[in-house]
């Protein structure tokens, strides 16, 4: 692992999560331009069996212990920090999750290393390797070199698809010595299962999704009444669904679903990072927001800026003509 | 319980953002700072909190200019104590290892058992306030929470995983939380309120000390993202563009 890049691979109950994929592919683009290994660091309990899956890897060091089942932020915190202390990578690629983002940080402050957020590629130029972020909402691409001699960076997907780091090859496995885990002021009790609901919004063909620019909770009504007519549901972004708006299960994005329908019609809708993670396989995306340097217009397939509290209720009563 | 809430402030992401041709960087001069929105969470979850279990909020800012207002809102809201940390470099932005030694120093004299920020902020680079300040302190950090529940002195939270699922985790105190969204939207006050609090309450100024350098990785430039593809804009009158879209919706064989 020293010198190598190493990838804090992600489990959530017993299966490698799509993000550690995704910086399997960022850790490979790493490995090969500067020309050394790359490690995937798997901690859990009996998760040897899941090392086939990193292929990606050159080799796959475990840490088990039974008190390491669950994630649990400071126990992981630990162990991570007492093996890449006793041999350092260059690079140390954590998922920008709810995983990573509790470690990363942690882990660079006690190892004295900087720590890049929000990474959305990497890339290696002239044996230098670079990051490249994407910040204030996508709004910004911010770039430089990942330093020496170790740099932590957190991993966005989007920069790259979970299928570039699922390569079909068999790694090296090897057990590292488990640090001592007792004592951790952070314990986990259990799985609160999500609410159980009617509407399923990722097996909906026809979504029409709210943001922040429908502006107050009335307006909510405009979009239920164009997803009556056109035969789908209304989903929404998170702060839609923080302001009560729109119950939790309809929320698309990171925190919320990951959708697939036909056509995604975007309403108000920035197009932050954290909310595009939920739509990479819409089919038809239309976006309606009245910025035209929202983000969302780099992804949807078509746009425009027409004020949606006026257009939502001229389509709903064309199509009911239709 | 006691409770610390800073607050950072981040670039309104409403108003354009322009890249300053002579750094490469972000340009601040016309940029509005407002708070950042998971912070605006964490303070409704530290004020929740203290309604259930009493105990103070002291809401915390670096002076990025025109912090005022945001700090006597808070103390309208319900905080206890407000403070202002002053340094002669912040107008360039303050990174967030700054951010976190200087909020360091500040809290030094303060007892609390919890400190709630946001799990991130729009503009993070270096990590994120709340794990660096977590590390510094020597507590533990547990983010994406959303609900803070306290029985008997433990502190029980809970922490979202994608699709809706949450795991529940105890957290011995004193630590530091990242709140991903609190148990009820941000509360609203009205501005006579603000007002009141503007003439009774009184910001505890106090000056940032000295830090030392820590390693960073350098930004060498910014820019606005350029996208490969771009939507296929579509402008007119409400009725204009309603038109046009169903004409694309019956294209992509959607709507009959």
């Amino acid at each position: 692992m020293k010198d190598d890049i190493c990838v804090v691979v992600e489990t959530l109950r017993g299966e490698v999560t799509d993000t550690t994929f995704s910086m399997l592919a960022a850790g490979r683009e790493l490995a090969n331009g500067l020309n050394t290994g790359l490690t995937a660091l798997l901690v859990g309990h009996e998760v040897q069996g899941l090392a086939q899956n990193l292929g990606a890897a050159d080799k796959v060091a475990c840490i088990e212990s039974s008190a390491l089942v669950d994630f649990n932020p400071e126990a992981y915190l630990r162990v991570i920090a007492e093996c890449l202390k006793a041999e350092p990578p260059r690079v140390v690629l954590f998922g920008s999750t709810a995983m990573g983002t509790d470690l990363a940080c942690g882990i660079a402050m006690q190892l004295n290393a900087p720590v890049i957020t929000s990474c959305r590629t990497v890339a290696v130029e002239d044996g230098l390797p670079t990051y490249a972020c994407l910040t204030c909402g996508g709004k910004i691409v911010a770039q430089g070199p990942i330093p020496g001699p170790m740099c932590v960076v957190i991993v966005m997907p989007g920069g790259y698809k979970a299928e570039q780091g699922r390569i079909d090859k068999t790694p090296a496995v090897y057990a590292l010595a488990t640090p001592a885990v007792d004592g951790a002021r952070t314990v986990f009790n259990q799985y609160i299962e999500p609410e159980v609901t009617d509407v399923d919004i990722t097996k909906e063909s026809i979504l029409v999704s709210v943001g922040r620019g429908i502006q107050n909770q009335d307006n909510i009504e405009l979009a239920e009444k164009l997803a009556a007519v056109l035969g789908g549901v209304v989903s929404g972004s998170r702060p839609v669904v923080d302001q009560g708006w729109l119950p939790t299960p309809r929320m698309v994005g990171k925190s919320g679903k990951m959708v697939k329908p036909k056509l995604y019609l975007a309403v108000g809708i920035s197009g932050a990072p954290e909310h595009l993670e939920g739509i990479p396989e819409a089919e038809t995306m239309i976006a309606i927001n009245t910025d035209e340097k929202a983000p969302i217009f780099d992804v949807a397939h078509y746009g425009t800026t027409a004020d949606a509290v006026e257009l939502l209720p001229a389509l709903t009563e064309k199509l009911k003509q239709a | 319980m006691d409770i610390i809430v800073p607050i950072k402030f981040v670039p309104d992401l409403v108003e354009e953002l322009e890249i300053d041709d002579s750094t490469g960087l972000l340009d601040r001069t016309f940029v509005r700072m407002i708070p950042n929105e998971l912070d605006e969470h964490a303070l409704e979850q530290a004020l929740l909190l203290k309604e259930k279990q009493g105990g103070t909020v002291t809401v915390i800012t670096l002076d990025y200019g025109d912090v005022d207002e945001a700090l006597f809102t808070a103390k309208a809201k319900g905080a206890d104590r407000i403070i202002k940390i002053s340094g002669d470099d912040f107008d360039q932005g303050v990174d967030n290892h700054a951010t976190t030694a200087i909020l360091q120093q500040a809290i030094s004299d303060i007892p609390f058992d919890l400190v709630l920020t946001g799990t991130q902020a729009v503009d993070d680079l270096d990590g994120s306030v709340g794990p660096l300040l977590a590390a510094r302190l020597g507590l533990p950090y547990v983010g994406y929470i959303v609900r803070v529940a306290s029985d008997n002195g433990t502190l029980t939270v809970a922490k979202e995983y994608p699709g809706g699922l949450t795991a529940e985790i105890d957290v011995t105190m004193p630590a530091v939380l990242g709140i991903q969204a609190a148990e009820k939207p941000p509360r609203y006050v009205v501005t006579s309120l603000v007002m009141e609090a503007m003439k009774s309450a009184t910001i505890d100024e106090q000056g940032a000390g000295e830090r030392a350098d820590e390693p960073l990785a350098e930004v060498s430039g910014m820019a606005i993202p350029e996208s490969g593809a771009h939507a296929e804009m579509i402008a007119g009158d409400a009725q204009e563009v309603a038109e046009a879209l169903i004409g694309v919706m019956r294209e992509k064989g959607i709507v009959g």
